[in-house]
């Protein structure tokens, strides 16, 4: 009954701090619009600087998408843990009786819909602007599977770097040699879908990504208490 | 034989808190009975911050044992955080979204019942209803830590820590924190409070600790120093303290 209750708690816990950062950001809008600019800007230099003709895009466009939700991602993660700290607010949460893993899938969740959120709006423009489809069964499960990866890593180490002075820095520094294996795996599986690749050269790089999914969500939900306790 | 059992609400016990090879708090005693009001008054960087969010489980200590309303820290920091309500000179409130939903938020991580009821309550105390449903951007800074005290009661705790609540607020506003901090305290909370304003701390607290190098170098009570006297006395522990 006990255990019940606090599984309860928990989960009323995860909730609330996911609603109470949709709810704030729906009305200010300050980060989605941050995030969303930039992705635009990010495809627009990439068309010029690539020269992306009809030849070039099935090879190049995975990339290009993952490089655009990856750099507009790390804006996000950065404002949303500093939103946090700024106003005292983690220490806020910190202070509430919860198990503090729950703070972090609260936060993850939160991030993960502002991830969503960009991609569905990023994917039909890019489709629109260069008149290939990206809307393959395939390629969105691959896009749902990185984002989750990307997120999962992306919210422990924003908590670590908003700690620091130079927290805009830090983060890409510490994230993006993290992500590594998830980038790889998410472009070479996109890439796969987007050229009409055989399902057993793509399931590979899917399996990566899930296994990759399932040992960063673990790693943080036991580290996050000592990440954020001074 | 009668017997008069003394129940202390917070018990710290040769508490050392180092940062690197900076040690802030040196061995420090301290102890707080039940429904008593203290002041910890202190140069800056003496360790009265780093000491309240030691007590508040933000901060592990390095050494020694801390024990709040009957918990150990950090062993059972859970339990403590329950019972405990802090207000900084951060309002720790989100100000994209209103009071009411501040202080909604607030209740569903302290997994409140009668949520609606309880926030209604703590709005009328701390005079916001008629502003429940503005954002919290649009609140001057004494009505944010106004509120910010209503999200430290939220969940009824028995001990409240306030590190220096009146950063940055005018006269009016310090007046009004008085009133709010004088509810709080006739509720028979237990209540340790930081602060640099002698005056209002002389006013609200029922005993004084100076937090020097590290350690409690004097504690005294109004009958200790006389009505009015709180400056000299600070003063003078300072001195005598410089003077070793």
């Amino acid at each position: 009954m006990k255990k019940e209750k606090k599984k309860s708690n928990y989960l009323r816990a995860i909730g609330a701090v996911a609603w109470k950062d949709l709810a704030a950001e729906l009305r200010s809008r300050e980060l989605l619009s941050g995030m969303l600019v930039f992705s635009l800007l990010v495809i627009l230099i990439f068309n010029f600087a690539l020269e992306l003709d009809a030849k070039t895009r099935t090879s190049v466009t995975a990339g290009v998408i993952w490089v655009t939700f990856v750099f507009a991602g790390t804006l996000g993660l950065n404002r949303s843990m500093a939103i946090e700290k700024d106003r005292g607010c983690l220490d806020g949460l910190l202070l509430a009786p919860v198990d503090r893993s729950a703070i972090y899938f609260g936060k993850a969740i939160s991030n993960l819909a502002f991830m969503f959120i960009v991609e569905i709006i990023i994917l039909p423009t890019y489709s629109f602007l260069y008149n290939i489809n990206l809307f393959q069964p395939g390629l969105l499960l691959v896009i749902l599977l990185g984002s989750i990866g990307y997120t999962a890593v992306g919210t422990l180490l924003s908590a670590m770097s908003v700690q620091t002075r130079t927290r805009d820095v830090m983060l890409p520094i510490l994230l993006f040699p993290v992500i590594v294996p998830v980038l790889i795996a998410a472009v070479k599986a996109s890439g796969g879908y987007l050229q009409n690749l055989p399902l057993d050269q793509i399931l590979p790089w899917i399996n990566l990504l899930i296994v990759y999914d399932v040992i960063f969500i673990a790693i943080s939900f036991m580290v996050f208490d000592y990440v954020v306790e001074e | 034989m009668s017997f008069v059992v003394i129940t202390f609400m917070i018990k710290v016990r040769k508490l050392v808190k180092r940062f690197g090879l900076k040690t802030v708090l040196k061995g420090m005693d301290f102890s707080v009975k039940d429904g008593e009001f203290v002041a910890l008054i202190g140069p800056n960087g003496a360790g009265k911050s780093t000491f309240l969010r030691i007590l508040a489980s933000l901060t592990r200590p390095s050494m020694g044992s801390v024990n709040v309303a009957g918990y150990n820290l950090p062993k059972e920091s859970a339990e403590v955080r329950m019972r405990l309500g802090v207000v900084s000179h951060l309002p720790l409130l989100y100000v994209d979204l209103t009071a009411a939903e501040n202080l909604k938020f607030y209740g569903k991580m302290y997994n409140l019942a009668n949520l609606e009821e309880r926030i209604n309550e703590v709005l009328e105390m701390v005079g916001l209803t008629n502003r429940r449903d503005d954002l919290v951007r649009t609140y001057s800074r004494g009505m944010q830590q106004r509120l910010a005290i209503g999200r430290a009661v939220l969940h009824d705790p028995s001990v409240m820590l306030f590190d220096e609540p009146y950063t940055g607020l005018d006269q009016d506003a310090s007046a009004m924190l008085d009133d709010v901090l004088r509810t709080v305290a006739a509720r028979g909370r237990t209540v340790v409070m930081t602060s640099h304003d002698l005056a209002r701390t002389e006013d609200l607290a029922t005993r004084f600790d100076v937090l020097s190098r590290g350690k409690i170098a004097a504690s005294a009570t109004h009958k200790d120093f006389g009505s009015g006297n709180l400056l000299s006395f600070y003063k003078g522990v300072l001195e005598k303290g410089r003077k070793q």
